[in-house]
C-alpha cells in the first residue's frame, strides 16, 4: 500500500510508481488517512487522482475521532494523535497491510536522517532507532515476522530541491495551494492560517485577503502559509533559494514538544 | 545550493545535469567530524534561519563552544545521542556545490560500530578520513582506511582537522601526510589527498584559508568536486540488468523490470539470460513516456525481448558476449553484524542483487584484525569481526567478483547480505572474491549399482523417519516400537539414536549451538547414505533447530524425509525426566540444555505430529506405520 497524503512528495511518489509499473496498473492501493480537516483543494486533487482507473484509493477515517468530533481547535495535540497516528495504525490493522510506502525524506528533519529506506515497525507499529537493520548497497532485507510491518521511503535521499525539479521536469499536478494566490487568512501565534471553511472559529477576527502560498500541506488549521508571489514552480524554486526558513517551519505539529518532537512521534507510530 | 543565476530556468537546467557524489566521513566526534560536516552544510548555504536560531539556542544548552555556534549539534540527530554526546548510527546529509550534489554518510568512529562504517561505505565513491592535527595518524585512521578500501572505495581525502589548535603549523601537517603516505603505500591506496582544515574557522573547507598561505592544494569542497565518480565507470562496463520484476499486465506484454547495474543497452542488442544461458535480442526499452533508444547504468527500465525466453525475478540479463558466471561455491569476505555469532553450517538467506537463496558459511579460513591487519585463526565470526570464508549456496547464482583491480566495485553482483531465517535480522554483509572450482572438479564417483537397484532388491522404498522433540518426550521409545513393527513386516530398517551416535561418530562434538548443527549435519549425511542403500532409516534426536531439519530434508529426494514431531509439553517432559537430565540442567550442572537454557523450535509443517498426552507409545507407533502406508512408503 502507498500512503497518499495529497502533498507534493506523495504526488512525486505516485508518479514514480506509475512509471515503474507501466504499462501495468499500480499493483497496490493508495491509502489516505483522512482527518476531515485537510484543505478543500487537497480533497479536490485527491478525487481527481482517484478517478484514474489504474489507481485504487482507500480513504480511512478513525471512527472514534469522528464520533468524538476531534478537531484541532478544541483538542490540541490529540487531534494529530487520534486522526493521524491512531488512524494510520487502525487502517494498517484493518487492511492487514504489511508494507506501506511513505514520502518522507531524510533532509526534512534531523531524526529522519538516520531512518532506513526499509524501516521496520514492531507489532505495535513502533520504531526503534537502536534496532534498525543495516542497509548495504541497494540490498533491502524485506523479510519480517507475522504482525510486523515495514514502512518504505523511496524518496529518502531526495532533497526539497530534487522534488521541485522533478515536479517541473515531469509536469506533475500538485495542489494549487503551493502556488501564490489572494486568499482569506487570519494570523495566530505567528502562523498565517487560511480560512478554508466556516469551521474555523473567528473570535471577532476579520479575515484579510493576502497573497500567500503553502510550502507544506496538512490540516488547514495547523498549517501556516507564507507571503509569496511565486506562481510557477520556477518561481517557487527561486524563492526557496533565497528563503531562510526550512520547509517544516510552518508546521505547528513539530513544536509540540521541543526539538525532539518528531523523533518521539515516530516512536509512537506517526509516519 | 548557492544563489541562483539571473535566469532561474537556466539554473534549474544546470541542476538537472549535476552529478551525484556519495561519500563517507570517518573519524570520531573528537576529531571534529560533526563540526566539519556542519561547516560544509553552512558554507554551501544548506542551513536555514529557523534551523540556525534553533542551533544557537541548542549551542548554549548543550554546546561545547561557549557562546559560539556549535556546528556539531546540527549534525547529531537523535536526542538520545545528543545526551550521550556520541553519534550512534549512520546518518545521511545532503548538500550541493555549483558542480555536484552530495550525499554524506556520517558514520561513527567508535570501535564497536564497524558495522555502521561498512554500511556507509557500501554506497560511497569517496572516503574523508579525519585526523586530529594534534594526534596524527592513529590506529582508527588505519582501520577506517582499510574498511573503506575493503568496500571498494578508491578515492580518499585525509582531512587534517583542528589546524587552529596547532597554530596552522605546516610541519605538523607535513608530518601527518608523510606518515599516511607510508601506510597508504602498504595497503595499496593510490588516490589520496591530504588537506589541512579547521572546522570551527572554516579554513580550507569551502574557501581557501588565509591563515595557511603555505598550502596551495585544493579546498575540501574543490576536491569533492573533482574526483571521478563510480557511476561513470559503471556505465562503461558490460551490460547487466538484474531482473527485479516481470511485468505482465496482460497476455500481449511481458517486460523485465529492474535497475541497470552496469553498462548500457539498446534495442537490437544481443543479450543472454542467466543462469539459463538462453540468448536473444532486446526488442524494446519501454517507458511511460515512450520507448528509449538507449539506457545506461543507474536507470530503472523495463525491457522486452525478441523471443519468449524463460526469465524471472533473480535472473540477470547481460551482454551476450561478456556474460557473468554462475556458481554455487565461493570464497568471500564476510563482515559479521549481529550480536549472535556466525554459525558455520547453519543455513542463512543470502541476498545478492535480486537473487535470494539459502547459503551456508564454512568455518572462516582466518579473521582479520582491523587494527593491525593481521590474519588470525578463528572458529567463527562475532559482531564487527571480518573474516574470509567459503560460502555454498543451494543453487547457482549469477555473480561478479566484488573488487576488480583498478575498477569501480561490482556492488550489484558482488555484494551480498546474509539474513537469519528465524529472526529475519540482517546478520552479515559479504563480498564475493571468486567461485571455487572444487565443486566442478570433484565429480561424484559414478555408481553402477544405483540407489534404485538397492531399494528394488529389498523390495521397498527408502525413507528417513526423523523424530524430533524435547528430551524425555519419548522419541527413542516410539522409534524403537516403529522399527520393530516395520521389521515384523519384513522391512529393512536402521535406527540412529542420539545417545549412541554421540558415543561414536560424534564423540568429538559438544552441545554448543555450532556443535549441535554439525551433529545434525553428520547424522543427516549418514541417514542419506543409508537411504541410498535402500533402508528405511529412523532417527531419534532432539534436533532443536528448524534450520537443520530443513537442511536434512533438502538432502533427500522429495517425499523421503518424514518429520515426526513428538509433541510433549516441557512441564511433562521435565516431570518424566527418565535420565534425570532436567534436574541437572535446572541445577546448572548441564549447560545448553534444550528447553531450559537452549531453545527448541517446534516444526511448522511436520508430516506426522504425535501428541504424547493423548496417545500411548504403542498407539503412536501404530499411527506412524499407518501414515507410512498411506504415503505409499510401505
Amino acid at each position: 500500500m502507498m500512503l497518499y497524503s495529497i502533498g507534493k512528495d506523495s504526488a512525486v511518489m505516485l508518479h514514480l510508481a506509475k512509471k515503474a509499473f507501466f504499462p501495468g496498473p499500480l499493483p497496490f492501493p493508495l491509502l489516505h488517512v483522512d482527518t476531515t480537516w485537510k484543505f478543500s483543494d487537497m480533497y479536490a486533487l485527491r478525487d481527481r487522482v482517484a478517478a484514474d482507473p489504474a489507481v485504487q484509493l482507500i480513504v480511512y477515517k478513525n471512527p472514534e475521532a469522528e464520533r468524538l468530533g476531534i478537531n484541532p481547535f478544541d483538542h490540541g495535540p490529540a487531534h494529530t494523535d487520534m486522526w493521524k497516528t491512531e488512524g494510520l495504525k487502525q487502517a494498517l490493522d484493518k487492511y492487514r497491510f504489511d508494507a506501506a510506502f511513505g514520502g518522507a525524506r531524510r533532509d526534512e528533519e534531523k531524526s529522519r536522517a538516520k531512518e532506513r529506506i526499509f524501516s521496520f515497525r514492531d507489532r505495535n507499529h513502533r520504531w526503534d532507532p537502536k534496532r534498525q537493520r543495516p542497509e548495504l548497497w541497494s540490498l533491502y532485507n524485506v523479510r519480517k515476522n507475522k504482525g510486523e510491518s515495514v514502512r518504505v521511503f523511496p524518496l529518502s535521499n531526495w532533497t526539497e530541491l530534487d522534488v521541485w525539479q522533478y515536479i517541473l521536469r515531469e509536469k506533475i499536478e500538485i495542489v494549487p495551494l503551493y502556488f501564490a494566490g489572494e486568499r482569506p487568512v487570519v494570523e495566530r501565534d505567528g502562523l498565517i492560517l487560511l480560512v478554508d471553511d466556516d469551521r474555523i472559529p473567528l473570535n471577532g477576527e476579520q479575515p484579510q485577503m493576502r497573497r500567500v502560498r503553502f510550502r507544506t500541506l496538512g490540516c488547514y488549521p495547523l498549517t501556516g502559509a507564507v507571503e509569496s508571489a511565486a506562481c510557477t514552480v520556477e518561481e517557487i524554486v527561486a524563492e526557496m533559494l533565497v528563503t531562510t526558513t526550512s520547509e517544516r517551519q510552518g508546521r505547528a505539529i513539530d513544536r509540540d514538544a521541543g526539538t525532539a518532537s518528531m523523533e518521539k512521534k515516530k516512536q509512537e507510530g506517526y509516519f | 545550493m548557492n544563489r541562483p543565476a539571473t535566469d532561474i530556468s537556466e539554473w534549474l537546467k544546470a541542476q538537472d545535469s549535476k552529478e551525484l557524489l556519495r561519500f563517507i566521513t570517518c573519524g570520531s566526534v573528537d576529531d571534529g567530524k560533526s563540526t566539519l560536516i556542519g561547516r560544509l552544510l553552512y558554507d554551501t548555504k544548506q542551513i536555514f534561519d529557523d534551523q540556525l536560531s534553533a542551533l544557537e539556542a541548542d549551542s548554549r544548552k548543550h554546546g561545547t563552544q561557549g557562546e559560539g555556534i556549535d556546528f556539531a549539534l546540527l549534525v547529531d540527530g537523535l536526542s538520545a545521542e545528543r545526551e550521550q554526546g556520541i553519534t550512534i548510527d549512520v546518518a545521511y546529509r545532503f548538500f550541493a556545490s555549483e558542480k555536484r550534489k552530495f550525499i554524506v554518510a556520517d558514520t561513527p568512529g567508535h570501535e564497536q560500530y564497524t558495522r555502521n562504517m561498512v554500511t556507509g561505505a557500501s554506497t560511497a565513491d569517496l572516503a574523508v578520513l579525519l585526523v586530529d592535527a594534534r594526534k596524527g595518524v592513529l590506529t582508527q585512521t588505519r582501520r577506517h582506511s582499510y574498511l573503506a578500501q575493503l568496500l571498494g572505495i578508491r578515492h580518499f581525502i585525509l582531512a587534517v582537522t583542528k589546524m587552529d589548535l596547532v597554530d596552522f603549523d605546516q610541519s605538523a601537517f607535513d608530518a601527518i601526510a608523510a606518515d599516511y603516505r607510508v601506510f597508504a603505500g602498504q595497503i595499496g591506496i593510490k588516490d589520496w589527498t591530504a588537506i589541512p582544515v579547521s572546522g570551527l574557522g572554516g579554513d580550507n573547507i569551502g574557501e581557501q584559508s588565509s591563515r595557511m598561505g603555505w598550502y596551495a592544494g585544493p579546498t575540501l569542497l574543490e576536491q569533492l568536486d573533482s574526483v571521478p565518480i563510480d557511476a561513470t565507470s559503471d556505465a562503461a562496463k558490460p551490460f547487466r540488468l538484474p531482473v527485479q520484476w516481470v511485468n505482465r499486465p496482460d497476455q500481449s506484454f511481458r517486460g523485465f523490470a529492474g535497475q541497470i547495474a552496469a553498462g548500457s543497452v539498446k534495442p537490437g542488442d544481443e543479450v543472454r539470460v542467466l543462469p539459463s544461458g538462453r540468448q536473444t535480442r532486446v526488442a524494446r526499452i519501454v517507458t511511460r513516456d515512450g520507448d528509449l533508444h538507449e539506457a545506461i547504468a543507474g536507470q530503472s527500465i523495463t525491457l522486452t525481448l525478441n523471443e519468449e525466453v524463460d526469465c524471472s525475478r533473480g535472473d540477470v540479463i547481460a551482454a551476450a558476449t561478456q556474460a557473468p558466471e554462475a556458481a554455487d561455491q565461493f570464497e568471500a569476505t564476510i563482515v559479521w553484524m549481529d550480536e549472535h555469532e556466525m554459525l558455520p553450517g547453519r543455513g542463512y538467506w543470502l541476498k545478492l542483487g535480486t537473487q535470494l537463496v539459502t547459503a551456508t558459511v564454512q568455518h572462516p579460513k582466518y579473521e582479520i584484525n582491523v587494527n593491525t591487519l593481521e590474519r588470525l585463526a578463528a572458529k567463527t565470526l562475532e559482531l564487527n569481526s571480518i573474516g574470509i570464508a567459503e560460502v555454498a549456496t543451494d543453487r547457482e547464482i549469477v555473480f561478479e567478483p566484488y573488487v576488480v583491480d583498478g575498477g569501480s566495485p561490482n556492488r550489484a553482483l558482488g555484494g551480498f547480505i546474509l539474513i537469519d531465517k528465524l529472526t529475519n535480522a540482517t546478520v552479515a554483509a559479504g563480498m564475493l572474491h571468486f567461485a571455487l572450482r572444487r565443486s566442478l572438479n570433484i565429480h561424484r564417483q559414478h555408481l553402477d549399482v544405483s540407489r534404485e537397484t538397492h531399494a528394488t532388491l529389498k523390495g521397498q522404498k527408502p525413507a528417513v523417519l526423523w523424530f524430533t522433540g524435547l528430551s524425555g518426550s519419548g522419541k527413542s521409545t516410539i522409534a524403537n516400537l516403529v522399527e520393530k513393527k516395520l521389521v515384523a513386516r519384513g522391512r529393512h530398517t536402521f535406527l540412529l539414536d542420539g545417545d549412541n551416535i554421540r558415543h561414536g561418530l560424534n564423540r568429538d562434538l559438544g552441545f554448543t549451538e555450532a556443535d549441535r548443527i554439525e551433529n545434525m549435519r553428520r547424522v543427516g549425511e549418514v541417514a542419506r547414505l543409508m537411504a541410498d542403500a535402500g533402508l528405511i532409516v529412523l532417527t531419534a534426536f532432539i534436533s532443536p533447530f528448524r534450520a537443520e531439519r530443513e537442511m536434512v530434508r533438502k538432502m533427500l529426494p522429495e517425499g523421503e524425509f518424514i518429520e515426526v514431531f513428538v509433541d510433549t509439553p516441557l512441564a511433562d517432559a521435565e516431570k518424566r525426566d527418565p535420565k534425570g537430565l532436567y534436574a541437572k540442567a535446572r541445577a546448572g550442572e548441564i549447560k545448553n540444555f534444550t528447553g531450559i537454557d537452549s531453545p527448541y523450535e517446534p516444526p511448522e509443517n511436520a508430516e506426522i505430529v504425535i501428541d504424547t498426552m493423548t496417545l500411548t507409545a504403542e498407539a503412536a507407533a501404530d499411527r506412524i506405520v499407518e501414515e507410512l502406508s498411506k504415503r505409499g512408503r510401505l
